[in-house]
């Protein structure tokens, strides 16, 4: 047998390890690119089929329904993400002694990128069926990621806490929607600040505060969630 | 081998406090309830440095359980019980849970991942060489199937890629789940290589088989697991041990 190596990885390291498994996982099976990413797009073509073709109506509305496809469909995103680990997985996780906030924290990297790339997947779908305003959009350059950072870490934290419940594909999400709301909010006023001409830092700074909260949350709570799992 | 903690023995399962320090895993008058039920009623069993101790009984008689009480996993509900050293139930089993390697009776295996890829993943993780998974893979006989995804192997080739994995482990303390199942006669004998192994380092181990007379030669003695309560021994296992040392 050959001897471990003396320098065991740092809590960076191995949470970045587990974000490229997750990542690994998520490219061979392709669900949330390649199954929730279209349904999401269509889910915002069905809208304007609904409501008939009112373009000053959809170019107004637009950007909302973007935001709030996002959030539905990214929690579903996250929730399939934090079920890859069957119970023999999650015992050999804590077997190897990684602090349970790592392996949340590696977790929720892979979610983050996961829904980073569902954004940017469905958001041309929203500029073609609803031509929103495009004036501000530079904005978008830090509230895509920090919706996303914030919906992964949330639906980490949600997966970790119904892990082993019967009902946690329903439980889920209905914990994740009501506190992902400030992110939806952010989202959403930030970019109607743009259209008026100002600029969104309290909105931006409301996200922060939202991401940092959540990752807080993560890292208390790890421990006990492991041990109550 | 990882070092032996002697500040988690003294700090938490010394004499005074009821632990063996000199022994691998120590369980006294323990009980244990999953979800309301009592499934182990005052267990008493302790495993010793560079022994292998095999746990036959019938479906249901808690022999997982036991399994996963002696790898950290489940907190007591009453007695006691050390493990490395470190007291059950308390933080202290944080330090030593990279020193026990459990192999469950389903593949704790990524199933669209190699077979490789499984196990590089877990030397990354815990510090080891990535080389040693190759190494081995190649050990149990999987070397050519280091490319293929775990859900493309057979049963028996995933239990020899869980045995791969407690090779670069190496723990101190090995427990095995249905050790045999879906191995044939000659891969069996890799079950009595790994135990070999982490009983000449000076670790224990617990082998939990179907199959007494596969145990033979592979333990010392046999422990038997009735209605949560540990029964009678062999001794006919250790004298298979004895002739086959």
């Amino acid at each position: 047998m050959s001897p471990p190596r003396a320098g065991a990885p740092g809590p960076l390291e191995q949470a970045l390890e587990i974000t490229r498994k997750d990542l690994r996982l998520e490219a061979r099976a392709g669900e949330a690119l390649l199954v929730t990413a279209p349904f999401g797009a269509v889910a915002l073509l069905l809208v304007p089929l609904a409501v008939g073709t009112d373009v000053p109506l959809l170019r107004s509305v637009g950007s909302g329904m973007y935001w709030v496809v996002v959030l539905l469909f990214g929690v579903l995103v996250t929730f399939r993400q934090s079920g890859v680990d069957a119970p023999p997985q999650v015992e050999l996780l804590r077997l190897t002694g990684i602090h349970p906030a790592v392996q949340l924290l590696g977790r929720a990297g892979a979610n983050a990128v996961l829904l980073l790339a569902f954004e940017l997947a469905v958001l041309p779908v929203a500029v073609i069926v609803y031509d929103p305003p495009l004036h501000g959009w530079p904005w978008l350059l830090p509230v895509l990621p920090g919706v996303a950072i914030g919906l992964a870490v949330l639906g980490t934290l949600a997966g970790a806490l119904t892990q082993g419940l019967a009902g946690r594909t329903t439980l889920g999400p209905l914990l994740v929607v009501p506190l992902a709301l400030p992110l939806l909010l952010a989202a959403t006023q930030s970019t109607e600040a743009t259209r008026y001409g100002r600029t969104p830092w309290n909105w931006l700074a409301l996200l922060a505060l939202v991401d940092l909260v959540a990752a807080l949350a993560v890292v208390l709570s790890a421990r006990s969630l492991e041990e109550g799992s | 081998m990882p070092e032996p903690r002697a500040h988690l023995i003294s700090r938490s399962g010394g004499p005074s406090s009821g632990g063996s320090p000199s022994s691998v895993a120590h369980l006294a008058g323990l009980s244990v309830t999953v979800q309301r039920t009592p499934v182990l009623r005052d267990l008493t069993m302790t495993v010793a440095p560079g022994e292998a101790v095999g746990l036959v009984g019938a479906n249901g008689s808690g022999k997982s359980t036991l399994l996963r009480i002696l790898a950290t996993l489940l907190p007591p509900a009453a007695g006691a019980g050390w493990v490395l050293g470190a007291r059950l139930g308390t933080r202290d089993v944080e330090g030593i849970r990279p020193g026990i390697a459990l192999v469950g009776h389903t593949p704790a295996l990524y199933p669209r991942l190699t077979l490789g890829e499984n196990l590089a993943f877990y030397c990354r993780l815990t510090g080891s060489s990535v080389d040693a998974a190759d190494a081995a893979l190649a050990t149990v006989g999987l070397g050519r199937a280091s490319d293929r995804p775990a859900d493309r192997c057979s049963h028996g080739m995933l239990r020899r890629a869980e045995l791969a994995r407690v090779l670069v482990t190496c723990p101190r303390l090995l427990l095995l789940d249905e050790a045999h199942a879906g191995l044939d006669r000659g891969s069996a004998r890799l079950v009595g290589l790994v135990v070999d192994g982490v009983r000449g380092g000076g670790g224990g181990a617990v082998v939990v088989s179907h199959e007494p007379d596969r145990l033979a030669g592979t333990v010392d003695r046999v422990v038997e697991i009735e209605n949560g309560a540990l029964r009678s021994t062999d001794p006919s296992a250790a004298a298979g041990a004895e002739v086959r040392r």
